[in-house]
């Protein structure tokens, strides 16, 4: 994986006390910014899910998107690699741009975009197929890699998602004979078998054990070295344990955006301070 | 309740559900026992037919003598007594072959070994003794009577046998492709030479074949000579040992297999029509796969889900309820008349005005067939597909495939156990169909299955057998029904086994396929 540049980023720590604006209050040098949102809408069926949403994701971090259930985490997710292009009833406005490239524009190819901006899942789908062949499932679509070369980077990804150890003996069983943990870390290997820029996780935990989490938390945290990831979660603890930033969403718009630490500890709005110690579902 | 739990004795009736529950029970029941019943029957009377029954010599209270094989027994319409049924052959010198006896009549029955019963290419099978086998045109005594006249015959009809099938070879193989040869090109010199050659040789096995008689006699003292040409077969029950009989029966059953029919069909084998049976089903879902599947896809993957699509899925869904032979009308029509015309009109111009193309054959046929039975694959395979969780889709899509990519490597393999199901449906539903094939391509008789050693191997144009037909020919166009019976009996077991083995073919593929699935090793 190419080493990327040490981040610039800074943070100011805020010190205000709570404020009652509804406006978002972003708290984040924009400068290493990996994926710019702006302005962005998104609606199902003219049912609005994101409304005039502005926010940066900064490079090699952990970003947790956090908010009551429906509040449009995992449209905003899908919407940076464009998953949502499958379904006609959805209307989007506003841009999202890649490393500076805005991602709708006609000459980006959506299947190179999606290469770039993998997806972890809620629920693990590993394909019916052996360990190898999920892993590799993203190699063979590139095409044209020797069969070694092909073995080292499955063999990477594997060790990368802290899988290989449990499975190198068993490469040609099926994906399915895994336990759950392990398939949603097989998921991780083969999204970043094809090394991707950012890594989107919806939910990847919430479908597994405490230990299983914990593993899966330790991966994010050795990952963000080598990419910039985005985790939807439901658990402030986790969002606590493992992102650099926080954005916290309701109701389709961004509320409160700012290093993890300081939302957690010093949320500025009352309504993030209400949802982050639970007095709002 | 599943059928395979009442099947497995594994039907658990919940106490103190009410009556409704023994209700279902009991219909899943009878109906497995109608079921069982029907199968029971054209088993016992199909595979019957093979079995050398013992014949009876039997002398009524007038003097009468009569040989027989006994088939039922009945009470009388005087409600007095029984009256039996026996099969007594010899048509030729009796005019029929079945006698109805009053059981009180008889006055003696016995077996006696020396009953013969000879298969004889016409008139049907004749029962009495064997006097004497002797040449041709002779009337001196031959080999005499008894034992060493039987053994005579047997060493005699393998001979003629060896001939027969000399013949038939010399037939199929050397004067049927001349023949075609000089349709194409009479003045072909060198094959009509060929042809004479070959005739001649056949008129010399023919000869050798006829050049001796066996004479026979009816058990009430009628003479029959016949050429060792006419029969086929012979044989004494009464002097068989079960364990002969079981032989004799074992190759009855093959010969039914493996020759092609005689007698209008109410006689031999149906080799050909089950050739054509299941050639004609392969054919079919070769065809109705790729289309089912695509069609099925379009549906379910590519169009927009709105109302059109909703429309289409409807009438795809009530297409499978139009009756077989409006498929047969079309066929008729589009394939034979319209398509097959234009191709006849433009590729076998020169041998117009008998058609090759533009009459029923084995293309249309399957074609109609495959046609009848695309909507059954395509919604088998629409539901194997809406069953595939889109996660799978996405994740696909999230590793950078193109949609192409994502259905053909993803979507596609996963919904392979439903194109099979789709399949296996088509199969039953299109091996049992006879009434479209009337239409376009089946033939009450066509010895000659379509795929032999001469190019282009595999013969579309050409008619076919087909056992549906062939149960429904032999039942009502033979002129002796209650003999063809069990011929039917026959043809429809093996219908059902062909229609059972081309189902288990598919489903053994499926599972196979699914076990694959589960754990994959592939490269
Ligand atoms: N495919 C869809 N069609 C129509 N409406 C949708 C669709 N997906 C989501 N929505 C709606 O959009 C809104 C945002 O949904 P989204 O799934 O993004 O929420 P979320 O924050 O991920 O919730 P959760 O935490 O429960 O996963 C919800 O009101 C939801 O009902
Ligand atoms: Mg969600």
């Amino acid at each position: 994986m190419p080493e990327l540049p040490p981040s610039l980023l800074s943070l100011d720590r805020p010190g205000s006390a709570l404020s009652n604006s509804t406006g978002p209050i972003i708290d984040f040098a924009p400068d290493a910014s990996c994926l710019d949102v702006e302005g962005l809408s998104l609606a199902y069926g003219g049912k609005p899910a994101l409304r005039d949403l502005t926010l940066r994701v900064p490079r090699q971090r952990v970003t947790a998107f956090i908010g009551p259930s429906g509040c449009g985490k995992s449209t905003l997710l899908r919407a940076l690699n464009r998953l949502h292009d499958l379904d006609e009833t959805v209307s989007r406005q506003g841009s999202i741009r890649l490393e500076g490239q805005e991602i709708h524009a006609p000459e980006v190819a959506v299947d190179e975009l999606r290469r770039r901006v993998g997806m972890v899942f809620q629920a693990p789908n590993p394909f019916p197929m052996s360990i190898y062949e999920n892993v590799a499932f993203g190699l063979r679509l590139q095409g044209g890699m020797s069969r070694r070369r092909m073995n080292d980077i499955v063999e990477w990804a594997l060790e990368a998602a802290a899988l290989w150890g449990e499975v190198k003996d068993r490469l040609r069983a099926s994906a399915w004979s895994l336990s759950i943990g392990q398939q949603q870390r097989l998921v991780i290997a083969r999204t970043l078998a094809v090394r991707p820029e950012v890594l989107l996780l919806d939910e990847p935990a919430s479908a597994l054990d405490p230990i299983s989490t914990l593993k899966i938390e330790e991966l994010i945290r050795s990952l963000k070295s080598q990419l910039t990831l985005v985790l939807v979660t439901h658990n402030m603890q986790q969002a606590a344990r493992v992102s650099d930033y926080t954005a916290f969403l309701h109701d389709g718009e961004l509320v409160e955006y700012a290093p993890t630490a300081s939302l957690f500890t010093n949320p500025r709005l009352a309504r993030t301070e209400n949802y982050i110690t639970g007095r709002m579902a | 309740m599943s059928l395979a739990e009442v099947a497995g004795f594994r039907a658990r009736l919940p106490r103190g559900e009410g009556p409704w529950a023994w209700l279902a029970a009991g219909s899943v029941a009878l109906s497995l026992l109608m079921l069982g019943g029907l199968l029971t029957l054209i088993a016992v009377r199909g595979l019957g037919h093979f079995w050398p029954a013992s014949v009876s010599l039997v002398e009524l209270d007038d003097g009468q003598l009569l040989a027989g094989r006994a088939v039922r027994e009945l009470p009388l319409a005087t409600g007095q007594g029984r009256e039996r049924l026996y099969f007594t052959g010899n048509r030729d010198i009796d005019g029929h072959v079945w006698q109805w006896v009053a059981v009180d009549r008889i006055v003696a029955s016995e077996q006696p070994r020396e009953l013969v019963v000879l298969e004889r290419v016409r008139y049907g099978d004749f029962i009495g003794r064997l006097v004497d086998v002797r040449p041709a045109g002779s009337h001196v005594q031959g080999v005499g009577g008894g034992e060493v006249a039987w053994a005579a015959l047997q060493a005699r009809l393998a001979a003629v046998d060896a001939l027969r099938d000399e013949r038939d070879d010399l037939q199929r193989n050397v004067i049927q492709p001349l023949v075609r040869q000089l349709e194409k090109d009479p003045g072909d010199t060198a094959a009509r030479r060929g042809l004479a050659v070959a005739n001649d040789r056949i008129r010399g096995l023919q000869d050798a074949m006829q050049a001796e008689v066996v004479v026979l006699q009816s058990v009430d003292g009628r003479r029959l000579v016949l050429t060792l040409a006419e029969v086929l077969r012979a044989w004494r029950p009464n002097a068989m040992s079960l364990p002969e009989k079981m032989g004799a029966w074992v190759q009855g059953v093959w010969r039914f297999l493996s020759e092609g029919p005689r007698v209008a069909n109410t006689a031999g084998g149906v080799w050909p029509a089950i050739f054509g049976t299941v050639l004609m089903v392969l054919l079919m879902s070769v065809l109705v796969t790729p289309f089912g599947v695509l069609a099925a896809v379009y549906l379910n993957e590519v169009a927009h889900q709105g109302h059109l699509t909703h429309w289409v899925r409807i009438a795809v869904r009530n297409l499978a309820g139009v009756p077989s032979i409006v498929y047969g009308v079309f066929g008729l029509g589009v394939f034979v008349y319209g398509i097959g015309g234009s191709i006849d009109e433009w590729f076998f111009s020169d041998q117009l005005p008998s058609p090759t193309f533009g009459t029923g054959g084995l293309l249309w046929a399957s074609l109609t067939l495959a046609l009848l039975t695309l909507p059954v694959v395509i919604v088998a395979t629409e539901e194997g597909l809406a069953r595939i969780p889109d996660h799978q889709r996405e994740g696909a899509l999230a590793l950078g495939a193109t949609r192409l990519e994502m259905l053909t490597r993803v979507v596609l393999p996963m919904a392979v156990p439903a194109m099979l199901t789709g399949v296996i449906l088509a199969i039953a539903r299109a091996a049992g169909e006879v009434a479209p094939l009337m239409l376009v391509g089946v033939a009450k008789l066509a010895p000659q299955v379509p795929v032999d050693g001469e190019f282009p191997f595999l013969h579309l144009d050409r008619k076919f057998m087909h056992l549906g037909y062939h149960v429904y020919d032999t039942a009502f166009h033979g002129d002796d029904i209650q003999a063809a019976m069990p011929m039917v009996y026959a043809t429809a077991l093996l219908l059902v086994l062909v229609v059972l083995v081309l189902n288990l073919t598919a489903i053994f593929l499926r599972h196979y396929l699914r076990a694959r699935h589960g754990a994959l090793s592939r490269h």
